[in-house]
C-alpha cells in the first residue's frame, strides 16, 4: 500500500499546481470543445473533480475505484459525462477529460522521484492504471447516457407513431407509418382497440401505405390486429397495399384468410361506408335533390 | 351452487358474466344454456363478457364450445362487450375463436341477431 499512498499523497500535496497543469492541458488540447464548454464550467469541473479524487484517494487507496470511498468521484464522472454526451462531446473527448490529467501527474512524479527510477516506475505503472480505470468508467457513463437518450426516443416514437383517426361515424381508421415489429404492433392494437370501444366503432380501416416491406411477420402481426379486432366486435379492412407487396404476400405464401384488402384507403373508406349504411354523393346540387345533403345516413 | 343467470328476451337468451369465471362454472353454464336453448327453442345466445377482464385458454375455448353447442341447436351465438386486453389474450393463445360472431355491445350484438333472424324468415 505504501506505493498507492505515494500518488495519493501526491495528489493531496500538490492539488493546486496540478489542478493548474492539468487545466492548462485540456485547454490545449486539440479535443478542447470551446464552442460546447466555457472556460469557467470547464475549471469548475476539473476543480470539484480532483479535489473528490484527493479526498477519495486518501480514504480508499488508488487500487480500486468501486469502494465506497470513491462514490462521489463516481457521481462526479457519471454527472459529467451525461451532461457532456447531451452537449454532444463524442466518447473520446469526454475520456479526455481524466486521460488529460495523466501528464501533469507524471510531469509532478518524475519531478519527486528524481533519481529513484525504479520508484518512479512503479508509481508511473500505478498512476496509469488508476487513470485508466477513472477514463473507463468515464467513457462507459458516456454510453450509457448516450443510450438512455436513444431508449427515451424509440418510446417517443412509438407514442407519437400510432394515431387513431375517426373518419366518421362508426368508422376509425389507423395510418401506419414505417416498421412493424413486435413492440410496436403491440401498442398499435392496444390503442386501435381502445378506441373502438371509446368511439364504438364497428369499421377499422387498417392503412399500410406508410409500411415498407411486409414479411411474414409483419402480416401475421397484422393478422393479430384483425382477429383481435373481429373479437371485439368491429370489421377490419386493411388498406394501402402496394403492387410490390401484393406480390410479396403471394410469393410468401400468406394467407390473408377473409380479411378485406384493398388498394387505396378511399377504397376502404367507400366499402366501409357502405357497410355503416352511409353514402358520399357527388356533385348534386341541393336544390335539384332537396334534403339529400352530401352524406346520408340510412 | 353459484351460477351465471340465463335471461329469456324474446326469442333470444342473455348471458351476462359478472363474476370470475373458473372452470366449474364455465361446465355448469354450458349445461344449463345448452338445456335452455333446447327447452326455449330460442334463435339466439348473447354472451355479453364486457366485466371479464382476465381469461385463460379453458374460458376461451368454453366460448367457442359454447358457441358451437348453440350452432348445433339452430341458435347464434353473438360475443358482445370484449374487453381490449381480452381480445389481444385470446389471439396470443391462438384462439381467435374463427366462427363466433361479435359486437361492441348488447345493443349491436341484438341488433345483429335481429337482422340474422330477419334474414333467416325471409
Amino acid at each position: 500500500m505504501k506505493s498507492a499512498s505515494r500518488v495519493a499523497g501526491l495528489i493531496k500535496h500538490h492539488e493546486k499546481d496540478l489542478l493548474g497543469d492539468w487545466i492548462k492541458e485540456q485547454l490545449g488540447a486539440a479535443s478542447m470543445r470551446g464552442d460546447l464548454l466555457k472556460e469557467a464550467d470547464l475549471r469548475e469541473q476539473s476543480r470539484a473533480f480532483l479535489s473528490a479524487v484527493q479526498e477519495a484517494s486518501q480514504k480508499g487507496g488508488i487500487d480500486s475505484i468501486d469502494g465506497p470511498a470513491w462514490e462521489n468521484v463516481r457521481q462526479i464522472l457519471a454527472e459529467l459525462s451525461k451532461s457532456r454526451a447531451l452537449a454532444g462531446f463524442s466518447p473520446a473527448e469526454t475520456a479526455m477529460f481524466v486521460f488529460s490529467l495523466k501528464q501533469p501527474l507524471f510531469a509532478r512524479l518524475s519531478k519527486d522521484l528524481k533519481g529513484d527510477a525504479e520508484a518512479l516506475g512503479d508509481e508511473l505503472w500505478n498512476a496509469t492504471v488508476f487513470i485508466d480505470k477513472l477514463g473507463l468508467y468515464t467513457t462507459e457513463m458516456h454510453q450509457k447516457s448516450r443510450e438512455s437518450v436513444i431508449e427515451r426516443q424509440q418510446t417517443e416514437l412509438l407514442e407519437l407513431s400510432t394515431p387513431v383517426v375517426e373518419l366518421w361515424d362508426d368508422i376509425v381508421a389507423l395510418p401506419l407509418v414505417g416498421t412493424l415489429d413486435s413492440n410496436r404492433t403491440q401498442i398499435v392494437m392496444e390503442t386501435l382497440l381502445q378506441k373502438i370501444v371509446q368511439t364504438g366503432a364497428s369499421i377499422a380501416i387498417i392503412d399500410i401505405t406508410g409500411v415498407p416491406t411486409v414479411d411474414t411477420l409483419v402480416a401475421q402481426h397484422l393478422l393479430k390486429t384483425v382477429a383481435a379486432t373481429r373479437l371485439m366486435g368491429a370489421d377490419c379492412i386493411i388498406s394501402g397495399i402496394r403492387p410490390q407487396i401484393a406480390q410479396t404476400i403471394v410469393h410468401l405464401g400468406v394467407n390473408l384468410g377473409e380479411v378485406t384488402t384493398k388498394a387505396t384507403l378511399a377504397d376502404a373508406f367507400q366499402v366501409a361506408l357502405k357497410r355503416a349504411g352511409a353514402k358520399i354523393m357527388k356533385g348534386v346540387p341541393a336544390q335539384e335533390k332537396a334534403g339529400d345533403g352530401d352524406a346520408e345516413r340510412a | 351452487m353459484e351460477r351465471i343467470p340465463i335471461l329469456k328476451m324474446g326469442p333470444f337468451l342473455l348471458v351476462t358474466i359478472q363474476v370470475d369465471m373458473h372452470d366449474q362454472l364455465a361446465i355448469t353454464l354450458q349445461d344449463d344454456l345448452t338445456n335452455r336453448i333446447a327447452k326455449e327453442r330460442s334463435r339466439g345466445v348473447l354472451l355479453d363478457i364486457s366485466a371479464l377482464d382476465v381469461v385463460d385458454s379453458f374460458i376461451g375455448r368454453m366460448i367457442a364450445n359454447i358457441s358451437g353447442m348453440a350452432r348445433v341447436l339452430d341458435a347464434v351465438t353473438v360475443v358482445v362487450g370484449m374487453q381490449p386486453a381480452v381480445a389481444i389474450t385470446l389471439v396470443e393463445l391462438g384462439l381467435p375463436l374463427e366462427g363466433v360472431h361479435t359486437a361492441l355491445n348488447v345493443e349491436k350484438g341484438m341488433e345483429l341477431l335481429r337482422r340474422r333472424l330477419a334474414a333467416d324468415a325471409a
